[in-house]
């Protein structure tokens, strides 16, 4: 019932909906942190801006454990393949957080290495910007994406649809 | 050691190779000849009234957006700390376009050799017998040197797999006896 895969199934059943409640109620964030952005999920995560309020208690640093990937952090071409195969290794189903300026659109470096958002790589449900942003944000970002749980829409915007990655070799 | 000391003692161990100095806001500039570098940094090493037996950096410069520059188009300097003495240096080596090829130090130096690979990948210049010349920064597939005045700054190259780095892996288990 993610956001991948072919469409977005609308909530229609009371099953849907508890089954929905729960999910994002116990999202498993698993922070792929390589940059600045990591820190300030660190403080998002520890007791003052506490994001296990949410739900999002259990960090878990393995993909296969977890369900919403936290990309926090600018990621470059040498690393594009890495947050791939990273993604796939996750079960359905999956959330993307795509935090900072840096994994939104490339961040400040608009340059030869870096990846110019991480929509090219992996599809991505909620987008936070700011260099970093601040912790709620990332909060309202979390429950944005609790929001889109709950009530998925039928057609997804445009934005949202799966994007495959870009190889232009 | 001062300054004019260091270069006077340089000047009588290695006459062929010093070529000029240069005083850059207080600190030391010597240019020397490429093909002699690897000599010249052994000295520097080795002597103990020189004794600079830490490498700070290794720089790579392109000249060719500088205006009115009519030498050599790369140019690679050499930042030298001795921990024991305090003194520093920097030695300056032009580097010509058609055969950007320069001596290794990564025998007398161990942080040497990843510098070289950054000055090798971001500007193309070549270090003759260093043990692993390949590109560090940019990824396996990347073509061009990407800090060169001529290369499109926001030209981006995808990735389609990564390199698995075991060819340096081994080296390292190898060197501390685990294979």
């Amino acid at each position: 019932m993610g956001m991948t895969g072919e469409g977005f199934p609308a909530v229609t059943t009371r099953r849907d909906a508890v089954v929905a409640w729960g999910q994002k109620n116990s999202l498993w964030p698993m922070p792929f942190g390589t940059a600045c952005c990591a820190i300030e999920f660190m403080g998002v995560a520890a007791s003052v801006f506490d994001i296990s309020r949410f739900g999002a208690e259990l960090v878990r640093f393995s993909p296969r454990q977890a369900d919403l990937l936290l990309v926090a952090g600018t990621v470059t071409f040498k690393q594009a393949p890495i947050l791939r195969q990273i993604y796939e290794q996750m079960c359905e189903p999956k959330w993307v957080i795509s935090m900072g300026v840096c994994a939104s659109a490339g961040g400040f470096y608009n340059n030869y290495c870096t990846v110019q958002g991480i929509d090219q790589v992996v599809p991505v449900d909620v987008y936070i910007s700011g260099c970093p942003p601040r912790p709620e944000a990332i909060l309202e970002a979390v429950l944005k994406l609790q929001d889109k749980i709950s009530n998925p829409q039928a057609v997804p915007p445009a934005q949202f649809k799966v994007k495959e990655p870009h190889f232009d070799y | 050691m001062k300054n004019e000391e260091i270069l006077e003692k340089l000047k009588q161990k290695h006459p062929q190779a010093v070529l000029g100095a240069a005083d850059r806001f207080g600190y030391l500039e010597i240019q020397i000849a490429g093909a002699s570098i690897a000599e010249v940094v052994k000295t520097l090493r080795d002597d103990p009234e020189f004794a600079f037996n830490m490498l700070i950096d290794l720089v790579s410069i392109d000249y060719s957006a500088t205006q009115g520059w009519t030498g050599e188009r790369f140019a690679l300097a050499y930042l030298f700390k001795s921990l024991t003495l305090g003194h520093r240096l920097q030695l300056k080596v032009t580097v010509a376009e058609d055969e950007p090829v320069v001596p290794t130090i990564s025998e007398f130096y161990a942080n040497a050799n990843w510098l070289e690979r950054e000055a090798y990948d971001q500007m193309g210049v070549r270090f003759a017998r260093h043990p692993n010349l390949k590109r560090l920064l940019n990824h396996h597939e990347f073509v061009g040197h990407p800090l060169r005045k001529d290369y499109p700054i926001t030209k981006r190259q995808w990735l389609s797999a990564n390199e698995s780095l075991m060819d340096e892996m081994d080296v390292r288990l190898k060197a501390k006896g685990y294979q």
